[in-house]
């Protein structure tokens, strides 16, 4: 791109850029507004954009109420343990795909795609009963297991396709060198691929906090992450819009400011490593 | 290209997974298989059936065998056919508006404008929202026929709000998932634009190639790959929405597969009603699948 | 000591045969060169070598004990990939120790041992930048640095200077030849250029479909080339080949002779020629003449000659200097 754009037509890109993005943020931004409203202002009409009184004691409210720390802490563990593991599964498998392929890799790639496809109601009543069978139901293990599983063939996909671009010949040589299977991972191919993994570690993060489906139907309340927090302001404190704005920042927060800090790995890691 | 001993211990290396998904998968299903052919319900869980249907064949905790009651019972539920329809209409509507507005949106993306980065995280950010938070945010601040903001731009230009939920649930549903969506596809179509190679466009532009054509002949033929990831991961998640139909309420009019099954399980505890509502959703899903498989099995290749 | 032979080594996957059985046994501190054109499988049969690549039957012995199913590692080999295959984020120091570091060895002679590589190939002051702070020569040199510290039997080379310039070719095949001179290790090296064979080989192994065409000496190959493939393939410019009657004179089905071994005459000679195009370069001048029976030909000319197009030139072969062969394309020896 040696040429430079006109400036006119710049402006007019931006102008048109800007108002699109807005119209697509602004339920996000009108919540994030909503939340440091009064209860009154939050219903006014004519709606208040910047100028009323702001106020803090929304967030106070909820976290009394509802105890938004205990949800957000399940959260972050059901997140962070459910991508650990199955990163510790993946990474090997995803090796031995990319750089041991046989006849049916290519198969078992598909295969594990399409338990993906497999609609997870198929599944729910027997993960149901096993779940309370084995005193499951509303435990942190247990839901990190089904998160796992859940994410765990997009995983491999994503970090296939990044191994893959990572020539073989450096694996080689570390063959050459005498490094075992483990240490070939450890040392080599898992520093190399420190970009996908971040990339796949960032986007399976996301999926498992937004998970609703196998959260909203195994837990109740120990394990219970911020999906179920959200989801008990779905009937009566829904009239209370100041309040459920102030519940929802809470809830989306750390994944925006994760999102916004992380902007490039994410932008690979949503791509699902399947574009270039 | 290895020798036999990596690629033993590449089995080695992919058995946990292999192992781990197979037991994820079959286990559930054969479980929900069996159940669908028997009368259970968890209030109720050992019928005296021997007493409403003489002779009635028992398993080994005293379940009545139903034979295929289940699958006719649920197939010939009319909230079956309403829920199939939904499912559909949901997965087609969203998909349609995702690809085209993600490729319209990319296409603005990929301009030179000020201030590209923030504009792009704006317009990725909804794909990072909770859908349960989603949908109350749209249920309630956007939505309300009252003091949404939807009714307050309506009114604005003079026109009666609409009661979204009451008369028009599905447009509503469709609305708010393609608004989670149309960022990811926008994010994908984007990402494949920027790797136009900078020599074709010149290339063409040398040729005199007007924007329309160019755009016809040169980048939408790059954008169909990323066109068919977004259609099969899309249609992945889209078949199973859930929460946005859980939280709003829309069960029933907008209410989908995955949904009517939750009821028939879990609200009114018939498991063996709703394991064949399972079932027949996972039949429903694999014919899906199948095309999707190929279609994008012939993309691996490329 | 280091050397390598191989059995009967057999490469195939399923019904497609890269390697019908290869037979070569390869001398103690030897250089030999694995030539021929991409996809004659010597990268395979090196990296069979290696232990990269199983082998389907035969055997392969290092140093006299059967190494077929050894690990890579094991074999006392060391290889320079083509691509270099430098860990990219490890230092300069990290790449070259990290075999050392896999052997377990102290830290205090590792120091020591890649200070020594390091200054032998003039890396020192780069001991600690990334390889993709380097240029491709000093890449080449962390290669090597690599494959030296771990004092092997063996070098193997696979193509390691192609994605080299031209001139830092040059210097680097220099290098790489005092480096056998000062080791006195066997290297097996693998190159598709032909040049690159005859000036560094003691011994040049012609492959030419997974089959040993001719082992042997450069000038034994230049001098006395077994089959077409191997007259074609050694030698630049190419040999001139001839079928036909000219070739039936001779008895043999083609015959060949080396531009450089044809005398140029304006009077007379046994074959009558016109020159299509000439290429100068100075010392000599090739010529591109049109030799009617015989065919196009190639003619070197001492020199810069004065050619003028279509002019009319007469050739003479050197008789002694005739290579025949049948219709196999095998060659007619008396």
């Amino acid at each position: 791109m040696a040429r430079t754009v006109s400036t006119r037509r710049k402006l007019l890109v931006t102008a048109l850029a800007w108002a699109i993005g807005l119209l697509i943020f602004f339920p996000i931004l009108w919540t994030i507004l909503t939340s440091f409203k009064t209860e009154g202002e939050a219903i006014a009409l004519p709606p208040k954009f910047l100028f009323f009184d702001w106020t803090l004691e929304n967030y106070g409210i909820v976290q009394e109420r509802s105890d938004y720390l205990r949800f957000a802490m399940n959260s972050i563990m059901l997140a962070l343990g459910s991508t650990f593991f199955a990163l510790v599964i993946a990474i090997p498998s995803a090796w031995a795909m990319a750089f041991a392929p046989g006849r049916r890799t290519k198969d078992l790639l598909m295969w594990m795609l399409s338990t993906k496809m497999m609609p997870p109601v198929g599944a729910l009543v027997p993960i149901y009963l096993i779940f309370r069978d084995f005193g499951l139901l509303d435990t942190r293990g247990g839901i990190i297991t089904v998160l796992m599983l859940l994410n765990l063939p997009i995983i491999i996909w994503m970090l296939y396709t990044y191994f893959k671009e990572i020539p073989g010949e450096i694996l080689e040589a570390s063959r050459m060198d005498g490094a075992s299977l483990g240490k070939e991972l450890l040392y080599v191919l898992t520093p190399m691929a420190i970009p996908g993994i971040a990339s796949t570690l960032l986007l399976n993060i996301i999926l498992a906090w937004n998970e609703a489906f196998w959260t909203l139907s195994l837990t109740t309340k120990d394990a219970a992450p911020l999906t179920q927090f959200i989801a008990s302001y779905s009937s009566p404190e829904g009239l209370f819009w100041a309040k459920l704005s102030a519940a929802s920042t809470m809830a989306i927060a750390p994944i925006l400011v994760l999102g916004w800090f992380a902007q490039k790995q994410l932008v690979r890691g949503l791509t699902f490593g399947a574009v270039k | 290209m290895a020798t036999q001993q990596t690629r033993a211990l590449g089995k080695l290396a992919v058995s946990p997974s292999v192992f781990a998904l197979f037991m994820w998968m079959i286990v559930p299903l054969a479980m929900t298989i069996y159940f669908s052919f028997l009368r259970y319900n968890l209030l109720d869980p050992n019928p005296i059936c021997s007493l409403l249907s003489p002779g009635a064949l028992l398993d080994a905790e005293n379940r009545c065998l139903a034979g295929i009651t289940n699958y006719s019972y649920f197939l010939t539920d009319p909230a079956f056919f309403k829920a199939m329809g939904n499912s559909l209409k949901l997965v087609g509507w969203v998909l349609a508006i995702s690809v085209v507005g993600g490729t319209l949106l990319a296409l603005l993306l990929d301009q030179a404008f000020y201030g590209r980065g923030f504009v792009r995280i704006m317009m990725i950010a909804p794909f990072l929202v909770m859908p349960t938070v989603s949908a109350l945010v749209w249920k309630n601040m956007m939505m309300n026929p009252v003091s949404g903001f939807l009714a307050y731009l309506f009114k604005l230009v003079g026109l009666q709000p609409i009661d979204w939920f009451a008369h028009a649930p599905m447009t509503a549903v469709v609305l708010m998932v393609a608004w989670q969506w149309v960022p990811f596809a926008t994010l994908i179509l984007l990402t494949s634009l920027q790797s136009l190679d900078e020599e074709q466009k010149e290339a063409a532009e040398m040729d005199g190639t007007p924007p329309l054509s160019y755009f016809w002949y040169i980048v939408l033929p790059h954008l169909i790959r990323p066109m068919t990831v977004v259609i099969l991961i899309e249609t992945i998640f889209l078949l199973n929405v859930f929460a946005e139909i859980y939280v709003t309420g829309t069960a029933g009019r907008a209410g989908n597969l995955p949904f009517l099954v939750y009821q028939y399980g879990l609200i009114a505890n018939d498991i063996g009603g709703a394991s064949a509502g399972g079932i027949i959703a996972v039949i429903l899903a694999n014919i899906v699948a199948f095309f999707l498989m190929r279609m994008i099995g012939k993309n691996l290749d490329a | 000591m280091g050397t390598i032979s191989l059995i009967k080594a057999r490469k195939a996957f399923g019904d497609a045969v890269i390697i019908p059985g290869a037979d070569l046994d390869i001398k103690d501190g030897e250089f030999v060169v694995f030539v021929g054109p991409s996809g004659c499988g010597k990268s395979t049969l090196l990296r069979m070598i290696a232990g990269l690549e199983d082998l389907t039957s035969g055997a392969i012995h290092i140093d006299g004990k059967d190494m077929t199913n050894e690990a890579p590692s094991k074999r006392g080999l060391s290889m320079v990939f083509q691509s270099y295959a430098l860990y990219p984020h490890m230092s300069v120091r990290g790449n070259i120790s990290f075999g050392l570091k896999m052997a377990g060895l102290p830290k205090a002679e590792i120091d020591a041992k890649v200070a020594k590589a390091a200054s032998t190939l003039n890396l020192t002051e780069y001991l600690d930048r990334k390889p993709r702070q380097l240029s491709g020569g000093q890449r080449q040199r962390v290669a090597i640095g690599r494959a030296i510290v771990r004092n092997p039997e063996g070098f193997l080379f696979d193509e390691p200077l192609s994605n080299l310039d031209a001139a830092l070719r040059v210097n680097m095949r220099l290098e790489i030849m005092q480096m056998h001179k000062d080791l006195g290790a066997t290297m097996i090296y693998v190159t598709h250029d032909q040049v690159e064979a005859m000036t560094m080989a003691d011994r040049i192994v012609v492959l030419n479909r997974g089959v040993i065409e001719q082992v042997g000496s450069p000038l034994e190959l230049y001098n006395r080339p077994d089959s077409l493939f191997v007259a074609g393939f050694i030698g630049s410019p190419k040999m001139n080949l001839i079928q036909g009657s000219e070739a039936k004179k001779f008895d043999a089905t083609t015959i060949g002779i080396r531009p450089e071994h044809l005398a140029i005459s304006e009077k007379a000679g046994t074959w009558t020629a016109k020159i299509r195009l000439a290429e100068h370069l100075g010392a000599d001048t090739f010529l591109h003449v049109d030799a009617g029976p015989c065919g196009m030909m190639t003619v070197r000319a001492e020199g810069e000659y004065d050619a003028t197009a279509d002019a009319k030139i007469f050739l003479t072969p050197e008789p002694s200097r005739i290579h025949r062969f049948d219709k196999d394309g095998k060659a007619i020896r008396k």
